[in-house]
């Protein structure tokens, strides 16, 4: 039996401790938003945070995870009120849609560690996550964008603290 | 290839749609139970634009694309597939401008499989270009019954009144009637005949030609969005099938036991021999079937299965491109001729020849492949991320050896797709788990499952020759390509290119010269081929758009002037005149020609806009390129910099003719995710095979391209009223030529193999 947090809430999941934690989130606890794309660390579809820092779940082992602070797209606020939420639709980012889950939690973190990226910035933060269908130009200007709205209202992008209820 | 797939296609034949009530398809499928069916009465015949081949549709009711409720709920059906292209938008979008209905009122409900709706192959860059005309019907239908029903009312004449952002009004007295409470009088009015019904003016448009924010996004960023991948049924089990490397080999003997004792492992599963010829027979393999995905996918590790021969084992991707590429220089069956080339190149002062090619690619769309399905009762329920339902309920029904009434068929969203999921095979994997095990089951591919058990875009060889004059006038033209065909994929003999790949982007060349010969070579087929967005353009416009640049190097003239030259006079060019069948997508020549005019027009207006012509800095240089593919026409300008052997594409723009435009913002995105597929695949897409087995496996060898990579992306799209034209792949042709183009005028390199990166960092 695993014990971590997920989304602000507590969470015990029994399973072998070598899955890594995109299958339990998706098998076993029916939470489908972070997506499977590779299996190996190479597309980012499966971007959650830990404790705030964005990892790939398909390769954490559910042993690694024991204790730890897990927040996933659902932990984002269901009304879509994230500032990077807010800019994704104001850009009309998503073509499929199906990178843009772990798209958007790589962005979140980004701002989260630098609230004023420039371009190599975000180049950077965002190497690791693959869009097929090619939103890189939209998703770069949604992040700007959506610095540029942190930067003059002050939001608190601390999910740790707010996610639960929202959710 | 799409004229074949279409015959395999269709056949289906579910008559109605049934009330889907699992939860996590109530927003994605979720047909209203209380609802009126509008326009369920109408009887339509299906026009030219249900296929030539497709007569068996016939005379079929076009029904259910709107309902209302009475809470004022507008359902209007998307009878084709999201696959990022915002055809759930689009579609709707047509409707309901027609049908004067608010946009908040509308409820978008996919539709399931159901022949009534015509042909449901969400491919070939079709859905807008064939459905335009007859979503307006459905809508001015929907909206005339509507204005009918209130003028009952009012006991007016229906001239009296007009629809308006869901109500009805009385012109003379300005009195309301919502959609809401008309729904039920309507629904009992018969349908005014289609040529007595009153269409909007282009002025008018409240919805079409407007940049609507497609309807999945809030779900689509809340993590909410159901792709295949995510289809949750009560009890269901997960399988993961280890598949034949080599197309043909059987499995010889496995491990079950091995398997089985992997912790969650329920079940393994020989799957049925696959026959020849492949078409979209599941590979031979043998299924693990788990608790969970991980536990499949661990017990398949412990399979040890043996394969058996097969006659493409010695297939090596390496020694048959040199072989094709020695068979190419010969002279090769003509397709299309004018005028003697081959004298006239004797007459020639100077002679320019160059062979181009390209490798075999694969689609990986961000989501792999996923199916699920219950088998209950003789009955068949599947959810997939198909491109094509019919053919997947036809498909799924052979295999399980029921009738097709009696297979249902569900689309879910696709993450990504571009051709892959034309293919029925995963879908009939788990109708085939489901029923051998009675519950339901989930198939899902791996990213190695994807990348080696494709239908690939074919690996090809193109040699283009031209003769000068003294002037610099081109007089002699030959040009040949060869590439296995898709049609071994149905056929499991064809051995040379078909004349519907030979329509891609070959035999409709635009180029005004005399003598002209267009030739093919004999190419068998070793692996499973497929369509790949915009299919055989991406070899053809490689090779044609590369030649041009290198004519104009030669006459020393701008690669624009060079286009102009060769393009000739405003005409419209047909290539039947020069004995070659040309295919155009499906349509006539009448309503869609070859234009050469447009074609100039774009390429002008991306030059233009760009700034192409003007001087770059040392070691930066644009390329260009124009093609006409799903009778639209794209021109791309790509600006790269070249240093210390790495390529960095700075800047791409693009201009696109489609017609008329229903979303210019998906359309934006379209040519944006276009951009950036055919860079990917320009500068490192190549999948290689090995002793019959595809060398590749995932993300990290078959490279695909990274924001990083990812230049500034501009989009010009030109106004137009003329038909609607294609628009999810006709980005992609131009390319690759305007990027090797580039890289050529940078530094002096010219790049006939694909991809780049065989010769450059990128
Ligand atoms: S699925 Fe985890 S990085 Fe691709
Ligand atoms: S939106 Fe389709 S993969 Fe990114």
């Amino acid at each position: 039996m695993i014990s971590f947090t997920l989304n602000d809430k507590p969470i015990k999941v029994d399973a072998d401790p070598k899955m890594p934690l995109l299958w339990a989130l998706r098998d076993l606890l029916d939470m489908t938003g972070t997506k499977y794309g590779c299996g190996i660390a190479q597309c980012g579809a499966c971007t959650v945070h830990m404790d705030g820092t964005p990892i790939r779940s398909c390769v954490m082992p559910l042993a690694t995870i024991a204790g730890k602070n897990i927040t996933t797209i659902e932990g984002l606020p269901s009304d879509a009120s994230h500032p990077i939420q807010q800019a994704w639709l104001e850009h009309n980012v998503p073509q499929c849609g199906y990178c843009q889950s772990g798209q958007i939690m790589s962005a979140v973190a980004l701002l989260e560690s630098n609230p004023n990226p420039d371009d190599a910035a975000i180049d950077d933060a965002m190497q690791g996550n693959i869009c097929r269908c090619g939103t890189y130009p939209r998703i770069k200007a949604a992040i700007k964008d959506a610095a540029k709205n942190v930067s003059t209202t002050n939001v608190d992008f601390s999910l740790a603290k707010n996610a639960g209820e929202k959710a | 290839m799409i004229e074949l797939f279409q015959q395999a296609a269709d056949n289906a034949s579910i008559k109605q749609t049934k009330s889907v009530s699992r939860r996590d398809f109530l927003k994605l499928t979720g047909m209203t139970t209380s609802g009126f069916v509008l326009g369920s009465m109408l009887s339509v015949s299906l026009p030219a634009w249900a296929h030539g081949n497709a007569s068996h549709v016939g005379n079929n009711t076009l029904n259910l694309f709107v309902t209302i409720e009475t809470n004022g709920r507008v359902n209007i059906v998307c009878h084709r597939s999201e696959m990022g292209q915002g055809i759930r938008t689009s579609i709707p979008q047509i409707v309901a401008d027609e049908l004067c209905v608010a946009w908040k009122d509308v409820h978008v409900v996919q539709g399931l499989a159901n022949e009534a709706y015509g042909s449901q192959n969400t491919d070939g860059s079709r859905s807008i270009r064939n459905f335009y005309a007859k979503m307006r019907e459905m809508g001015a239908t929907a909206r005339t019954i509507l204005e009918q029903a209130a003028a009952e009312q009012w006991a007016v004449p229906i001239a009296d009144v007009y629809a308006d952002d869901s109500f009805v009004i009385n012109k003379n007295t300005k009195q309301k009637i919502s959609f809401a409470a008309l729904a039920e009088p309507a629904s009992k009015i018969k349908p005014p005949a289609p040529d007595s019904l009153i269409y909007k003016s282009k002025k008018d448009f409240k919805y079409i030609g407007k940049p609507i924010q497609i309807i999945d996004l809030p779900d689509m960023v809340t993590g909410n969005a159901i792709f295949g991948q995510d289809v949750t049924l009560e009890g269901m089990l997960y399988a993961s099938i280890e598949r034949n490397p080599v197309v043909g080999s059987k499995v010889e003997s496995f491990d079950k036991a091995a398997a089985m004792k992997t912790g969650g492992v329920v079940d393994v599963y020989k799957m049925p021999e696959q026959p020849t010829p492949v078409v979209f027979n599941p590979a031979n393999g043998v299924a693990v079937i788990a608790t969970n995905t991980w536990a499949a996918s661990q017990g398949r590790k412990a399979l040890n299965i043996k394969w058996g021969d097969s006659p493409h084992k010695d297939h090596d991707s390496a020694e048959y491109l040199a072989q094709l590429n020695q068979r190419i220089v010969g002279k090769g069956k003509t397709i299309r001729q004018g005028g003697d080339a081959y004298a006239a190149m004797q007459q020639s002062q100077k002679k320019i020849v160059a062979t181009y090619t390209v490798p075999y690619l694969v689609h990986a769309p961000m989501e792999p492949p996923a199916a699920t399905a219950v088998f209950k009762d003789g009955k068949c329920e599947v959810w997939a991320c198909t491109q094509t339902p019919q053919n997947t309920q036809q498909n799924v029904a052979a295999a399980l050896g029921i009738a097709k009434e009696n297979v249902t068929v569900n689309v879910t969203l696709l993450g990504g797709a571009f051709g892959r999921k034309s293919k029925a095979d995963f879908s009939i994997e788990a109708a085939l788990l489901a029923k051998y095990t009675g519950k339901p089951v989930k198939v899902i591919w791996s990213r190695e499952d994807d990348i080696r058990q494709g239908y690939y875009h074919s690996i090809s060889s193109q040699y283009f020759e031209a003769g000068l004059t003294a002037d610099n006038m081109v007089n002699a033209w030959i040009q040949r390509t060869a590439f296995p065909s898709i049609s071994w994929t149905f056929d499991g003999a064809t051995d040379e290119p078909s004349d519907g790949e030979l329509s891609l982007g070959f035999g409709d060349m635009p180029f005004n010269v005399d003598n002209l010969s267009c030739e093919t070579h004999k190419a068998p087929a070793h692996i499973r081929i497929g369509w790949v967005r915009s299919v055989c353009n991406i070899q053809h416009a490689f090779a044609q758009g590369s030649f041009v640049d290198e004519l104009a190097h030669a006459a020393r003239v701008p690669t624009q002037k060079m286009w102009h030259q060769l393009l000739g006079d405003d005409r419209l060019v047909n290539p039947k005149d020069q004995g070659f069948e040309y295919g155009n997508y499906g349509e006539t020549l009448e309503r869609f020609p070859i234009d050469t005019k447009r074609l100039k027009n774009v390429l002008d207006d991306v030059v233009t806009k760009s700034g192409a012509d003007k001087p770059t800095a040392n070691g930066e240089a644009w390329g260009i390129s124009a093609h006409r593919s799903f009778v639209s026409y794209v021109a791309v300008a790509t600006k790269v910099r070249v240093k210390d052997n790495k390529v960095t594409v700075l800047e791409m723009h693009s201009s696109i003719d489609a017609g008329t435009v229903v979303n210019p913002d998906r359309v934006r995105s379209q040519q944006e995710g276009s951009m950036i597929f055919g860079l990917s695949l320009a500068m490192m897409g190549e999948i290689t095979v090995k002793e019959g087995a595809v060398e590749q496996s995932n993300y990290n060898d078959y490279q695909v391209l990274r924001m990083s990579q990812s230049p500034l992306i501009t989009t010009y799209i030109v106004e137009s009223d003329a038909i609607p034209g294609g628009v999810g792949e006709p980005g992609t042709p131009p390319v690759a030529p305007s990027l090797t183009n580039a890289i050529f005028h940078a530094c002096g390199k010219r790049i006939r193999d694909l991809p780049v990166n065989k010769h450059f960092t990128v």
